[in-house]
């Protein structure tokens, strides 16, 4: 597709799927899609893209300066399975960006309380692999995962973990949720020669200026920002972008 | 002694596989894709290609090239977490349905060229390389490759002293022998065979025809998902 044509378009606040500019493609959220194996998945579609996130225990020590606080690791791998362009092989930036992006907003939020992941103060505390995957990219990736990593966690329950003979029982899981103090949730604001756009496809993807990756909890705060692209952003801009996306959370939410 | 096995852990027949379920075009970004799940083993299947192959030096000027990589996602094991990145039995298990597909697959006309399958488990629960060529021989029909046959898989074994078919993952860890074959649907041929575990001549015989029986059963699934997509024939 042309990329001045789609450019074209957004700056007539039209697109090629005649969505308006500010609104998400359909959302379906699925809950345990991995439920033998994990302790909590999901499985998200945004239109035409499906994301899949696992969430995986695991026991370890804590941080020295940190004795009695777990901690989570989230990671994200650009499939090839998933788009022609993604290669095999070590992990991309994009990848890397994508889960310190998922990862900050979640940490920062504190919407998991690392204390509640102490089993023995200096000694053994719960890890959280987070773990998310494309299964199709057809674009906005970074709001997809976003909304797996949630939905996976808020599907999670712990493994048991046998003190005396210090493992993880895995087969046998508890009825004890992870407790999530807070839901934050990305929303990715793209900038098109001057206009601002939501949940693009990956052709619109290819023709955008910047992008502001914002991660915005139920009280409209926020616990995360990412600038993307080329092009710079005024301050205005930013403050529009926050807006739009503190909007589009309140309707994201709902799918949840 | 060899201890008796009387009744499955699920409850099932002998030669009885486990529910089965399959899927085209579950990638549409890929060229082909399908999803195959075997009880509660699921595997997606990606093909892109016929593609620029490089580099270079691995190309084949007689005829296209295909490569297989299987993957288990982090979360997908029983127990924990699978560290991401290829493994030795990973690498083993490409080579394997490579040649799983080597007796149809026909890439003469796409000379130079890759055929990739990426094949990704979200869930397992044993017979995970069968699920995933499986799904593969789907992909490979969605993306418009030429075959000559189709191939299904089945993951034959032993407990105790019975034979079984499609083992799950509780049954393997009873000092199973796990037997994985791969066929051609019309020739019934043997495309891929593993075993490791102590077996006689005469049971894998028997496990040839049994698994005979069980791999027809995969091809019926495997087509009424081409002619959910395709149509077709008798329906």
């Amino acid at each position: 597709m042309n990329e001045d044509y789609i450019r074209n378009l957004i700056k007539n606040h039209k697109r090629l799927d005649n969505r308006k500019l500010d609104e998400h493609r359909p959302i379906k959220i699925e809950y345990g899609i991995s439920s033998k194996s994990a302790e909590g998945s999901s499985r998200v579609r945004i239109g035409n893209t499906e994301v899949v996130c696992g969430v995986k225990f695991d026991v370890g020590e804590p941080f020295p300066d940190k004795p009695d606080e777990g901690t989570i690791m989230v990671n994200v791998e650009l499939l090839p399975l998933s788009s022609p362009e993604f290669e095999s092989g070590p992990p991309r930036v994009d990848s890397i960006e994508l889960a310190r992006v998922v990862d900050r907003g979640i940490r920062e939020s504190k919407a998991i309380d690392f204390k509640k992941l102490c089993i023995k103060a200096g000694e053994k505390v719960w890890l959280v692999f987070i773990d998310i995957y494309p299964i199709n990219d057809n674009g906005n990736l970074f709001d997809a995962a976003s909304l797996a990593a949630l939905a996976a966690l808020k599907d999670t329950k712990y493994p048991k973990y046998d003190e005396k003979a210090e493992k993880i029982i895995y087969e046998e899981r508890t009825k004890n949720p992870l407790q999530l103090e807070k839901h934050p949730l990305a929303v990715t604001v793209n900038k098109v020669n001057g206009n601002f756009l939501l949940d693009p496809t990956d052709e619109e993807e290819n023709v955008i200026d910047s992008r502001l990756t914002i991660a915005i909890l139920e009280d409209n705060t926020l616990s995360a920002l990412q600038k993307g692209g080329d092009e710079a952003l005024t301050p205005e801009d930013i403050d529009k972008m926050i807006e739009m996306a503190q909007k589009a959370a309140k309707t994201l939410r709902g799918k949840i | 002694m060899t201890a008796t096995y009387k009744k499955r852990t699920d409850g099932r027949a002998f030669d009885e596989p486990r529910p089965m379920e399959a899927k085209l075009g579950v990638v549409p970004r890929a060229d082909g894709s399908a999803m195959f799940k075997a009880g509660k083993s699921v595997a997606i299947a990606a093909v892109h290609g016929p593609r620029q192959l490089n580099p270079a030096f691995m190309r084949n000027p007689k005829k296209g090239v295909l490569r297989v990589n299987y993957n288990m996602m982090a979360f997908s094991g029983s127990g924990e977490r699978v560290r991401p990145g290829p493994s030795r039995r990973s690498k083993e298990i490409n080579l394997v349905i490579e040649k799983a597909f080597a007796p149809v697959v026909d890439l003469s006309e796409v000379p130079n060229t890759a055929v990739d399958v990426y094949i990704e488990l979200l869930q397992t629960d044993a017979g995970t390389r069968c699920a995933a060529i499986n799904a593969t021989a789907l992909a490979l029909a969605d993306a418009g490759i030429s075959m000559k046959d189709i191939i299904s898989a089945m993951a034959m074994g032993k407990v105790h002293d019975k034979i079984c078919v499609d083992l799950t993952k509780e049954e393997e860890d009873m000092e199973a022998v796990d037997i994985p074959v791969a066929m051609m649907g019309n020739s019934g041929k043997v495309t891929l065979l593993q075993m490791d575990g102590i077996i006689s001549r005469e049971e894998i015989k028997e496990i040839l025809k049994k698994a005979r029986e069980a791999t027809l059963k995969v091809k019926e699934v495997q087509e009424k998902a081409i002619r959910e997509k395709y149509g077709g024939q008798n329906e």
